[in-house]
């Protein structure tokens, strides 16, 4: 057993604040808080907790009994049988971090290839071995920025319709550092061009993403270009199954491009846990957070993986590390990296265009309902705002009684909102189901 | 181990070769030699930067530690060595020649008091 504290260290340290027995260190505690009666049943069996545990789980509601049009940063698509039995795998199966090279070939093999893939992908020359999530990912961004000008920037232009639950992470993780973070303000339909009056001499970051919070796409140019007028980085988030189809996030000259990267084989399981992509340019490598794995060759000339670049880190560098955090998302990075492996090129873009399609035939069918409407010269992936005619969280109610799980009512963000649904169309929905949807919208809401 | 006579030394192993007004300074040979191959120099200030003595000023990396070097003396920043964003390993081969890192224009000359000489420096007592 491992012992923090033997009893002649405790003493000791207690003599130190004057106490004499630990439990005086709870005395400010009121005394019917300290061993509250907890009323806990009888102790069951194992086969009978797991009977009420199975009952509690079977009143649950999941996207395997509902129709799900919900996304607004999860989506719900198709994971192939073969990315669970790979990952499953015993020689992969740990999350630990590969510090040894000697026993940890395969991990390291598999960062390396997952860290290439993501390179490929946003058309950037390195990706980090990943962070927790995309609200982390987009985080480490501005944390990068700061750091890259010596904490001389201190500004930070965010989109409104960035994530907001990645720019509410974005402040968490700066607070404490006098930053001034604008145009989250902005009106939230807002377009990525009228930021570029925010960005000053004195801003770190520009952030956007793409396909935004709302689904919308833009060309990011002159935005890009604004911001690099002002020597500041310009960060874009990105949906990665988007960029089967979209330009790549590098022909904006992108310094960073992050991502929530759920989409590619992992499933929704209440939010976590996912994967943060990030990736920058080779100028900023030393720059980047988290770790990065390297293909080189050992003494006898064959190659071999290691961690690399270690030198940026905190335990390193301490407090001159651009983060503290190095930890990645070992086996969720790799079982995105066998879903990117069987899709392939051609499949990624494939599944791109399904989800497309299937979109755009949802927005016109649902817009051709009374009263329902979608901006129709608005570009968009597989996400769009379809305007209500009465509050979307009662539309969702409605929906759910339908056994339709219905988009994200924006009015939880955006206040002014509360009549827009944000709706998400994947893969899984087929024609008939958005077909369903439209008739019982129309069934319901006709005058 | 190599220790010019005519620089002056802080105890955290950084020369400094006065030049008028200016001082140029970089890191020693013992340095070096500790940090072995250097990978990767950051100057963390810009020309025309006022630093205070003791005041990071560059990171010197190598393949197993990073190593903050502090400004010796007080002042401006007048030049910074941009070679070695290429060629780090400069500081293996000429810590006291081509592998200078900034020259200061000194705001407060009194402070060079505070370093040691070549002797000084040889026989400056380390705790590892």
């Amino acid at each position: 057993m491992y012992t923090s504290h033997t009893q002649a260290d405790k003493e000791a340290m207690l003599k130190v604040i004057g106490l004499e027995k630990i439990e005086d260190l709870f005395q400010c505690l009121p005394e019917e808080g300290k061993f509250p009666q907890l009323n806990l049943p009888d102790g069951i069996t194992e086969m009978e907790a797991l009977d009420e545990l199975q009952y509690i789980s079977s009143v649950n509601e999941t996207t395997q009994e509902l129709v799900s049009f919900l996304g607004a940063g999860a989506y719900n698509h198709y994971i192939p049988s073969a990315v669970d039995s790979i990952l499953r795998r015993g020689e992969f199966y740990t999350a630990y971090t590969p510090y040894q090279p000697e026993i940890a070939q395969g991990t390291l093999q598999a960062i390396f290839e997952y860290q290439s893939l993501i390179a490929a992908l946003t058309g950037m020359d390195v990706a980090n071995a990943s962070h927790y999530d995309g609200a982390t990912a987009v985080a480490e961004a501005a944390n990068m920025a700061y750091h890259n000008f010596r904490g001389r920037k201190t500004r930070l232009v965010l989109s409104p319709s960035l994530h907001p639950h990645y720019r509410e992470t974005t402040h968490t993780y700066m607070d404490g550092m006098n930053l001034e973070i604008v145009g989250e303000d902005l009106d939230p339909e807002s377009k990525p061009d009228d930021l570029i009056p925010l960005i000053d001499d004195n801003t770190a970051l520009v952030q956007v993403q793409y396909p935004d919070f709302l689904g919308r796409i833009f060309d990011l140019t002159k935005l890009a270009e604004a911001a690099h007028q002002k020597k500041a980085l310009f960060a874009v988030h990105i949906n990665p199954i988007a960029l089967g189809l979209l330009k790549s996030p590098s022909e904006y000259d992108a310094d960073i491009v992050t991502g929530e990267g759920q989409p590619l084989g992992i499933p929704l399981s209440y939010g976590g846990p996912y994967l943060g992509l990030f990736a920058t340019k080779d100028q900023y490598v030393r720059k980047m957070a988290g770790r990065l794995a390297g293909e080189t060759v050992d003494t006898r000339g064959q190659r071999g993986y290691v961690l690399t670049l270690n030198t940026r880190e905190q335990h390193i560098r301490r407090e001159n590390a651009t983060s503290n955090i190095c930890t990645n998302q070992g086996l969720i990075a790799l079982a995105s990296t066998v879903y990117l492996s069987l899709l392939g090129k051609g499949g990624l873009q494939e599944l791109a265009l399904l989800n497309y399609n299937k979109a755009h035939y949802a927005a016109e069918k649902i817009s051709s309902v009374p009263g329902f409407s979608v901006n129709p010269i608005q570009p968009f992936f597989n996400e769009f705002v379809l305007s209500c005619p009465v509050p979307a969280a009662e539309v969702n109610d409605f929906l759910l009684s339908q056994d339709i799980l219905g988009g994200y009512d924006l009015g939880l963000t955006y206040p002014d909102m509360k009549h827009d649904l944000l709706v998400a169309v994947t893969e899984m929905i087929s024609r008939s189901e958005i077909d369903y949807l439209a008739a019982v919208l129309e069934e319901e809401y006709h005058d | 181990m190599k220790i010019p006579a005519d620089l002056k030394y802080t105890d955290n192993d950084e020369w400094v070769r006065v030049e008028g007004d200016v001082a140029v300074m970089g890191i020693t040979d013992y340095a070096q030699d500790q940090l072995s191959d250097i990978v990767f120099v950051e100057i963390v200030a810009f020309e025309g930067d006022e630093l205070e003595q003791g005041e990071t000023c560059a990171i010197v990396e190598s393949v197993k530690a990073a190593a903050d070097v502090y400004m010796p003396v007080s002042g401006e920043i007048v030049g910074i060595n941009e070679a070695l964003a290429d060629t780090p390993e400069l500081i293996n081969e000429d810590p006291y020649g081509g592998a200078w890192l900034i020259k200061i224009k000194m705001s407060n000359p009194d402070e060079l008091d505070d370093l040691m000489d070549g002797d000084g420096y040889k026989n400056m007592e380390r705790d590892h």
